[in-house]
């Protein structure tokens, strides 16, 4: 027994259209039949008919999809969703640590933390060294260190101004400044 | 038969728990009926436009437990429009006006207005559970009023509901005096809560055994929690992220290791990998495993964690475990019985990460398996029919292949004989759902074969009416039909009308049934309601009697049309 995909070949029922279903009627019921159809085929008995337009215009027809399938819980489906955007969302979970006159750099998983003082508090451990306490407008008092991160715009930063959930979705890599460089920033 | 006086005969029934023999012994003769009446406190009802509220009263006065179902189960996946039915307060109106003791409600695909959930606190002042399943229309506020009112709640489950969360303090809602709770899960709610009123109920429910956390409930809470609750059974963490050379991860690990009665563990929907070894302690005693909203585990941690867990017997999981890692499952968890594989990307249907081999190896593994949810990239004849020979104690088996029409990739061959040979060696198979490439051929099977099954579920499938026809003939005991993108029509629609009284519902969307049909049908059969869902601009009086309808859901009724259908919805 062949599969023939080729079957019913019908370019009018693989258009994608932001019409409302029902008003194409009798064509769109022919394309339902013969049964060896592609997925593209199937899928357009379904475009139309899901409120997701941006979904549509931007997928090819042969991977569109189809209205309830795979079968999961719209709820499932959200939050899957949801998650795919936020990691979509961070400039990378694992960012490069530099700090001034160290030998090499490391790295850090940003979604360890779930705020500041916990960074912080990584990455004195993992240097061995103390940055102080934070200040709006003094930024780090007590010791020669001040936390930097470089963000979407490629500027320096200092680590700390904005909110913990901006700062993990623009920071694309961290760098401890030290000593001269940070005399004119902070309260030294 | 009267040899007992009543009180005994009562007594007697007491022991029938089942709904099945309940209904069977009301029917034996005027005064078993009449005691059994009386003394029935548990009703299920699998469709809430089966019966009426009214009716449930008259019928069962002394109700106490009301189970309720609303939405067909397609509406799980988008195809039933909003505002199609489904809604709780009818319900609670008429028992509160009745003054029913009710003491439990659970409901599954209702609509649940923050009214009614506000009218269900006051109405029923021995009320202590409420669970909720896939349910929509109600708000925080709605959950305030129950906290607030329902003085003797033991247990408040809300599972994978959509909540529109007003933030407020919902949880400070449960009064100080509120020590009874013995189930809280709100793990569904996306919005922030106070952890404080959180930390000081939890302290203050000495018989909490279960606990279900949200997003918003951080790592260090989880920790005070558990120093709180050592008794807990099931728990589910929120956000389950944290520096693992921190104070804070080793306090939790101290906490959990406190907590030697966990059996079942949920959550971690955010989650950073390397803190899963503080969870290790508990995996020996896990019969319950339910990662499936772990995005952020890849297979080498979700492996590492399963090879622990000896005693599971239930294990819920996305499928990047990939099928190594189910290959580790097999030769680790023999007394599992119970397992789902979830897609981590159901958007992009090339992309499952498990096939036909990870289910082969666990049907190898895994005797008990009795219950199946697999979603994948491909299953092959031969892989079915191994698992078939490994693995004859299904009793639900849904297999969901993400091309729906996918044929054996191997032979090219519909993968009919695969689940023909399911249902020939699976003798107690309930439900199934189907996919992939199928002829009327696997049609035949079932109806030659599945004589209990109860549940079926049929998605691009078949040739012609034949294979409908093969199902309605052959499966004597089907309840639940539900079909879409078939090439079923009239002919078989309306071979055996009587069919539809003996079953719960049949759902019909994309088929090729016609709306004369439907209509001849519903003429013919008062006792169904056959219902239309019509979602384009046509009215009834447009569509011609030939045109095919596009979603067709009927239901057997003792109650006639339902008064609250929307407009979209033709009630023939």
């Amino acid at each position: 027994m062949e599969v023939n995909y080729e079957n019913g070949l019908n370019l009018k029922a693989t258009e994608l259209r932001l019409g409302l279903p029902g008003t194409d009627e009798p064509e769109r019921q022919t394309t339902l039949r013969p049964n060896k159809r592609t997925l593209s085929e199937i899928s357009c008995s379904g475009v139309t008919d899901d409120g997701n337009d941006d979904h549509q215009e931007s997928a090819p027809p042969a991977k569109a999809q189809v209205v309830g399938w795979p079968p999961i819980r719209s709820y499932r489906k959200n939050c899957l969703q949801a998650k795919k955007n936020e990691v979509e969302g961070t400039a990378g979970r694992y960012v490069k640590v530099s700090v001034d006159g160290a030998a090499y750099l490391r790295k850090i998983d940003l979604k360890a933390y779930r705020s500041y003082p916990e960074l912080l508090e990584a990455l004195e451990k993992m240097f061995k060294l103390t940055i102080g306490a934070y200040s709006e407008t003094e930024g780090y008092c007590g010791s020669e260190y001040a936390p930097t991160y470089e963000d979407k715009d490629g500027d320096w930063m200092l680590v700390g101004d904005v909110l913990w959930e901006m700062f993990i979705s623009s920071c694309k890599r961290l760098r401890i400044m030290k000593g001269s460089e940070t005399r004119g920033m902070g309260c030294l | 038969m009267n040899y007992f006086p009543d009180e005994v005969l009562e007594h007697v029934f007491d022991f029938i728990t089942s709904h099945k023999d309940r209904n069977s012994v009301s029917l034996v003769c005027k005064s078993w009926y009449k005691i059994e009446k009386y003394s029935r406190q548990r009703v299920f009802i699998g469709n809430c436009y089966s019966i009426s509220p009214e009716r449930l009263i008259a019928r069962f006065p002394g109700l106490k437990s009301l189970t309720l179902k609303g939405k067909p189960h397609f509406a799980d996946f988008n195809l039933v429009p909003d505002d199609w039915g489904g809604f709780l307060y009818p319900w609670i109106k008429a028992m509160a006006r009745s003054r029913i003791g009710l003491e439990e409600l659970r409901l599954k695909r209702m609509v649940v207005s923050d009214e009614s959930l506000e009218l269900l606190s006051k109405s029923f002042p021995n009320f202590k559970s409420l669970v909720l399943v896939s349910c929509e229309g109600f708000t925080t506020d709605g959950l305030a009023a129950v906290a607030a009112n329902c003085r003797l709640l033991r247990e408040l489950d809300l599972q994978e509901n959509e909540v529109e969360d007003h933030r407020g303090h919902w949880l400070s809602c449960f009064p100080e005096n509120c020590t009874s709770l013995v189930l809280l899960n709100f793990a569904c709610l996306k919005g922030e809560i106070n952890l404080a009123s959180l930390e000081r109920l939890v302290a203050r429910s000495p018989n909490l055994k279960s606990l279900r956390l949200n997003r918003a409930v951080p790592f260090d809470t989880l920790q005070r929690l558990l120093m709180r609750a050592p008794q807990l059974v099931d728990l589910g963490t929120g956000s389950y992220v944290h520096d693992p050379y921190s104070e804070a991860y080793n306090k939790l690990k101290a906490a959990i290791q406190s907590c030697n009665s966990i059996r079942s563990l949920s959550g971690f929907l955010e989650v950073a990998p390397r803190c899963m070894s503080a969870v290790y302690p508990v995996c020996e005693n896990l019969t319950f495993l339910n990662l499936s909203y772990a995005a952020g585990l890849q297979s080498i941690e979700l492996t590492k964690l399963i090879q622990y867990c000896r005693k599971l017997q239930r294990l819920w999981i996305l499928d990047c475990i990939g099928d190594k890692g189910l290959g580790v499952v097999a030769s680790t968890c023999k007394e599992l019985q119970e397992l789902r594989v979830f897609p981590s990307d159901p958007f992009d249907a090339g992309n499952a990460a498990v096939t036909e081999e990870g289910l082969v190896l666990v049907s190898a593994g895994c005797p008990k398996l009795n219950s199946l949810l697999y979603f994948c990239q491909q299953m092959t004849n031969a892989a079915l029919i191994t698992v078939a020979k490994n693995c004859t104690n299904f009793i639900r088996f849904r297999l969901c292949i993400l091309d729906p029409i996918k044929p054996d990739p191997v032979t090219n061959q519909p993968l009919d004989e695969g689940f023909g040979a399911i249902v020939r060696s699976c003798k107690g198979l309930k439900r199934l759902s189907l996919s992939g490439l199928l002829t009327d051929q696997v049609f035949y099977y079932i109806g030659m074969h599945a004589k209990q099954l109860e549940m079926l579920s049929i998605a691009f499938a078949g040739d012609s009416d034949k294979g409908m026809l093969y199902v309605l003939n052959g499966c004597k005991k089907l309840r639940k039909l539900e079909i879409r993108d078939c090439p079923f029509g009239d002919a078989a629609l309306l071979e055996d009308m009587g069919k539809y009284e003996t079953m719960r519902s049949l759902w019909m969307s994309s088929c090729e049934v016609t709306l004369g049909a439907c209509k001849t049908l519903a003429k013919k059969m008062p006792s169904l309601n056959v219902e239309i869902i019509n979602e384009s601009e046509q009215t009834e009086f447009n569509l011609e009697d030939r045109q095919k309808v596009d979603k067709m859901y009927l239901y057997r009724t003792v109650v006639g049309h339902r008064k609250d259908a929307p407009e979209f919805v033709w009630l023939l």
